[in-house]
C-alpha cells in the first residue's frame, strides 16, 4: 500500500503554547488509522492543520504526493479530504437531505445530480425516514450521522473523523463502526479518526498513533499500543472504555 | 405546489389590474410598496440568503440614482444609459466593500458598522459635489407626463407602477432561481455555518462576494427608478441611514431568506403605516415621525414574537411552501 | 494662523472630547460586557439632553444639578430595558438583538420628534459664557466644567469596576459568561446592572453636552455612530480607550473644522472607522480576541 497522507515534522504553536511538536505519521491508501491521546494532546490541532484551518509553523503535509499545508480548507476538501467536527455543525435551517446536497455539490455538476447523490447517501446512512426534517430537529446520534453523510457526499479519498463516537450508546457505536468498516471495504475510503472511545478504536483501527503533550509517543497496532509503557503512563488515572 | 401557483397567479392578476381601478393616491402607495418589495428583495440576497448584515444599502440606491440622474441632467442620456452606469458603479462599490470586509475577516455587527460608515461617508461626500447639485439637490425636468417613454422613464404614474411591478416580478423570479441553484445552497450553508461550509469545499470568500455584488447591482436599479420617479435627489435624504433601515424593514418583518417575505413585509408595513397616519390625521393628530414610531413598534413586535417574520406563519396557514 | 488660536481650538476639542468619551464609555461598558450592540445609544444621549432642557425650562434646574436625578432615572430605565427587553432574547442570533435596538432607536428618535418638534433647543446659563484665562490660552468655562464632570464620572466608574465586589463580578461576566454562571453569579442581574450603569453614563454625558451644543432629535443617530467610532477606534473593552478615543475625535473634529469645511469633519470620523475596522479592529488600546 502506498501512502495517501503523509505528515512530516509538523509543529504548531498558539501564542507561545506549543500545541503540536514535530509530529510525523502517515495514512496509507485504504487504511484506517486512529489518533489517540489524553485531552489537550493536540489531536484536533493536527486535524485542523491537515484540513487547512491552520497553517503549520513547520513541516510538510503531503496528500497523494502533493503538498497541502498551505491550502485553504475548501481547497483541502477539493483535493479529497473530508472532515467532521468534534462539536457537530449542522446547517440547522436546512433539511437533512439539503445538508447533504451542499456536500454533494462539491463533485456534482448540477443541483439535480447532487440531489440524487445526496438522497442515496442519506439512505445509506439510515437517515432516509428523516430526510425532509430540519437538521435542527435531529437527535445527537442522528446529527453525527448527518455530519458524516455530508462529508462523504464530497467523495473524499480520506475521511477525518473527530470524536464521532462521543455521546453514542454502545449499540449505536457498533453500528457506526460497522458502517465505516463497510465503506472502507467497499469504496476503499481511508479513515483517520480521533477517538476516546476505545471500543471503537480497537474494533476499527489497524494502526494507532498516540499523542501526548503535542508529541507522538507511540505507534503500532491497537494491541501493541495499549500495552506500551509510555502510553499506560500518560493514561494513568484516565478513564478509558475498553 | 398547485395551490401556491394558483395563489401566485391570482396575486399577479390583481396587481396587473390595479391601475384600472385605483385612484392616483392608491396607485402611488402601491408603487411605493413595490419599490420597497423590490429593494427589500435585493437586500435579502445579501442578508437572508448569504447572512451578511448590511445597514448601508442606501449607498447603492443613492449612487444608482445619482449616476442615472447625472447622465440625464448633464448629457441628456435617459434611463436606458443611466442604468448601465448605475449598475457598474454599484458593482464596483459592492465589490470593494465586500473585498475589504471579507479579506480582513470582518463579519456580523462589525460588517454592519462598516456598511454604515461607507454610506455616511458618501452622504457627506455628495453634499460637497456641486456638479451633482450638492446639498441643494439635483432636479430633473419633468416632461410629458402623459404617454409612456419606457426608454427614458418619462410618463404617467401608471407607467411607473408597471415598471416597478415588472422589476419586482423579475426580482422574485431571479431570487427563486438563485435559491434553487448551487448559489442558493452555498449561500445558505455559509449563512448557517461558514466553517462547516468551507470544510465541504465552498470558497466562502468568492460566494459572499457574489451575494454582495448581485445585491448591490439589483439595488442600483432601484436607485435609477427612484431618480426618475421622484425627479429630485438630496444627499441628506437618499443616503441617510433611515433609507437603509426602511429597506430592511420589509424583509425582516415579512421573513428573512424567504421569497414572499420582502413583498409581504413591505405591503403590510406601508398599508398599516398609511392607515394609521390617516386615522390620526382624522383625529387631528398630525405629527412628523408618527409613521416611523409605528415602524419601530412593528419591528420590535415582530422581532420579539415572530422572529422568523410574518410569511412563514402565514404560509403554514395557507398551506403553501416557502 | 495664530498658533495660540490653534492651541485654544485643540484644547476646546480635548474638553468636548472628554464629554464624547464619557458617552462612549457608557457604550464600551455595555458593548464590552453585555455584548449588546446598543444602537440606541445616541438616542438615549439625546433624550438625556432633552431632559436637561426640560428640567431647566420648567424648574430652572442647573444641568450640573440635574445630572443626579437624570442619571438615576436613566440607570433604572437602562436596567429595565436590559432586563425586560434584551435579556429574554439573549440566546437569539446577534443580528436579532441588533435589530431590537434599531427598533428601540427608531421609536426613541421619532417620539422625540413628536414631542419636541424639529427645532433646536438649548440651555442658556450666563456663568458658562465666561472664559477662563490660563496664561495666553483662553478656555470656555462651560466646556471646562463639563469636561471636569465627565472626568469625575469616568473616575467613579473606573473605581467601581476596579474596587467594588459587584464591579469585579461584572468584569468576570464579561470575560467568561459560562464561568461566571458556574461560580454562581446572577449574570442576568449583572447584565442589567451594567446596562443601567452605561445608561447613567450617557445621561451625565447628555446633561453636559447640552451645555456645548443645541439639541435636535436627529442628533440621536449621529451620536450613536460617533459612539461606535470612538469605541472601535479606542478599543473595545478598554475604558481608557473610550476616553482616549473621545478626545481624539474631539480634537480631530476641531482641527477638521479649521482646515477643511466643518461639515466634512464627520467624514473624517467615518474614514477613521473604516481604517480601524480594516487594519486594527481591536482599536488602539483594546485586547485582541
Amino acid at each position: 500500500m502506498s501512502v495517501l497522507l503523509e505528515v512530516r515534522g509538523m509543529s504548531k504553536s498558539f501564542r507561545g503554547l506549543r500545541a503540536v511538536t514535530d509530529a510525523s505519521f502517515d495514512v496509507p491508501h485504504g487504511a484506517i488509522r486512529a489518533l489517540i491521546g489524553p485531552n489537550g494532546a493536540g489531536k484536533t490541532t493536527c486535524f485542523n492543520v491537515i484540513a487547512g484551518v491552520y497553517r503549520p509553523d513547520n513541516g510538510i503535509i503531503l496528500f497523494d504526493n502533493h503538498p497541502i499545508q498551505n491550502l485553504r480548507p475548501d481547497q483541502v476538501c477539493s483535493a479529497g479530504i473530508g472532515r467532521t467536527f468534534q462539536l457537530v455543525k449542522p446547517f440547522a435551517a436546512l433539511s437533512v437531505v439539503d445538508n447533504v446536497v451542499v456536500g454533494a455539490l462539491q463533485r456534482a455538476s448540477n443541483v439535480s445530480a447532487a440531489k440524487k447523490q445526496a438522497a442515496e447517501i442519506v439512505e445509506r446512512m439510515g437517515l432516509g425516514p428523516k430526510k425532509d426534517q430540519l437538521a435542527s430537529s435531529l437527535t445527537l446520534p442522528d446529527r453525527k450521522k448527518l455530519e458524516v453523510a455530508r462529508a462523504l457526499a464530497t467523495r473524499p479519498k480520506l475521511l477525518l473523523l473527530d470524536e464521532v463516537m462521543a455521546g453514542l450508546r454502545p449499540t449505536e457505536c457498533d453500528q457506526m463502526v460497522e458502517f465505516f468498516r463497510e465503506i472502507n471495504r467497499a469504496d476503499g475510503l481511508a479513515i483517520l479518526l480521533i477517538e476516546h472511545v476505545m471500543r471503537a478504536v480497537m474494533a476499527l483501527a489497524q494502526h494507532v498513533i498516540v499523542l501526548n503533550h503535542g508529541e507522538v509517543i507511540a505507534r503500532g497496532t491497537p494491541a501493541e499500543v495499549v500495552r506500551d509503557a509510555a502510553v499506560l503512563q500518560c493514561y494513568l488515572g484516565e478513564e478509558a472504555e475498553v | 405546489m398547485n395551490r401556491a401557483h394558483g395563489l401566485l397567479a391570482l396575486l399577479v392578476a390583481c396587481l396587473a389590474a390595479l391601475p384600472l381601478v385605483a385612484n392616483s393616491y392608491v396607485l402611488s402607495v402601491a408603487t411605493l410598496i413595490l419599490f420597497f418589495a423590490y429593494a427589500g428583495q435585493a437586500w435579502n440576497v445579501m442578508m437572508g440568503f448569504a447572512g451578511q448584515l448590511s445597514l448601508g444599502h442606501s449607498l447603492y440606491v443613492g449612487v444608482g440614482a445619482y449616476a442615472a440622474a447625472g447622465l440625464y441632467f448633464h448629457f441628456g442620456l435617459g434611463a436606458w444609459a443611466g442604468i448601465w452606469l448605475a449598475i457598474a458603479l454599484c458593482v464596483l462599490l459592492g465589490a470593494a466593500i465586500g473585498f475589504l470586509a471579507f479579506r480582513f475577516g470582518i463579519s456580523g455587527v462589525y460588517f454592519a458598522l462598516l456598511t454604515i460608515a461607507f454610506a455616511e461617508f458618501t452622504r457627506i461626500g455628495f453634499d460637497h459635489i456641486q456638479w451633482l447639485g450638492g446639498p441643494g439637490g439635483l432636479f430633473i425636468k419633468v416632461e410629458h407626463r402623459v404617454g409612456w417613454d419606457l426608454v427614458n422613464l418619462r410618463g404617467a404614474p401608471a407607467m411607473f407602477y408597471y415598471v416597478m411591478l415588472a422589476l419586482s416580478a423579475a426580482a422574485f423570479a431571479l431570487c427563486a432561481g438563485l435559491l434553487r441553484s448551487r448559489a442558493g445552497y452555498y449561500w445558505q450553508a455559509i449563512r448557517e455555518d461558514e466553517e462547516a461550509a468551507q470544510a465541504l469545499g465552498i470558497n466562502t470568500f468568492r460566494w459572499k462576494m457574489l451575494a454582495v455584488v448581485i445585491s448591490a447591482a439589483m439595488t442600483a436599479v432601484a436607485g435609477v427608478f427612484f431618480a426618475f420617479y421622484y425627479n429630485n435627489l438630496f444627499p441628506e435624504q437618499i443616503f441617510h441611514i433611515s433609507r437603509s433601515i426602511e429597506i430592511i424593514l420589509g424583509p425582516i418583518i415579512g421573513g428573512l431568506g424567504t421569497l414572499f417575505g420582502p413583498i409581504l413585509g413591505a405591503a403590510v408595513l406601508t398599508v398599516l403605516a398609511d392607515g394609521i397616519t390617516e386615522l390620526l390625521a382624522a383625529l387631528g393628530w398630525e405629527f412628523p415621525g408618527v409613521k416611523q414610531v409605528f415602524y419601530g413598534i412593528v419591528l420590535l413586535a415582530v422581532i420579539m414574537f415572530l422572529p422568523h417574520g410574518i410569511w412563514p406563519a402565514l404560509a403554514r396557514k395557507l398551506g403553501v411552501g416557502k | 494662523m495664530d498658533p495660540v488660536n490653534v492651541i485654544n481650538l485643540v484644547l476646546a476639542g480635548v474638553l468636548t472630547g472628554l464629554v464624547y468619551g464619557l458617552m462612549a464609555l457608557g457604550l464600551s461598558v455595555i458593548f464590552g460586557v453585555v455584548r449588546v450592540v446598543n444602537f440606541a445609544h445616541g438616542e438615549m444621549m439625546t433624550i438625556a439632553m432633552y431632559a436637561a432642557v426640560v428640567l431647566f425650562a420648567t424648574l430652572g434646574l442647573d444641568p450640573f444639578l440635574a445630572v443626579l436625578p437624570v442619571a438615576a432615572v436613566f440607570f433604572v430605565l437602562g436596567y429595565a430595558l436590559q432586563a425586560g427587553l434584551i435579556n429574554p432574547f439573549i440566546t437569539r442570533p446577534e443580528h436579532s438583538q441588533f435589530m431590537l435596538l434599531v427598533a428601540v432607536a427608531l421609536i426613541m428618535v421619532n417620539a422625540l420628534l413628536i414631542a419636541f418638534g424639529p427645532s433646536a433647543r438649548s440651555v442658556q446659563l450666563d456663568y458658562l459664557l465666561e472664559s477662563i484665562e490660563v496664561g495666553p490660552l483662553l478656555l470656555d468655562r462651560g466646556k471646562v466644567l463639563a469636561a471636569l464632570v465627565a472626568l469625575a464620572t469616568s473616575a467613579l466608574l473606573f473605581a467601581f469596576f476596579k474596587l467594588t465586589r459587584t464591579g469585579k463580578a461584572i468584569r468576570a461576566c464579561a470575560d467568561n459568561y459560562l464561568g461566571a454562571k458556574v461560580v454562581g453569579l446572577d449574570v442576568k442581574h449583572l447584565y442589567a446592572l451594567t446596562f443601567g450603569l452605561g445608561s447613567a453614563c450617557v445621561a451625565v454625558a447628555g446633561c453636559m453636552m447640552v451645555l456645548l451644543v443645541d439639541v435636535t432629535p436627529v442628533l440621536g443617530p449621529a451620536y450613536t455612530l460617533l459612539a461606535f467610532v470612538i469605541v472601535i477606534v479606542g478599543g473595545l473593552g478598554s475604558m481608557t480607550g473610550a476616553l482616549l478615543g473621545g478626545v481624539l475625535i474631539g480634537v480631530s473634529e476641531a482641527l477638521a473644522g479649521l482646515f477643511i469645511t466643518p461639515s466634512a469633519k464627520s467624514m473624517f470620523s467615518f474614514g477613521l472607522l473604516i481604517l480601524v475596522l480594516l487594519l486594527r479592529p481591536q482599536g488602539l488600546l483594546g485586547k485582541k480576541t
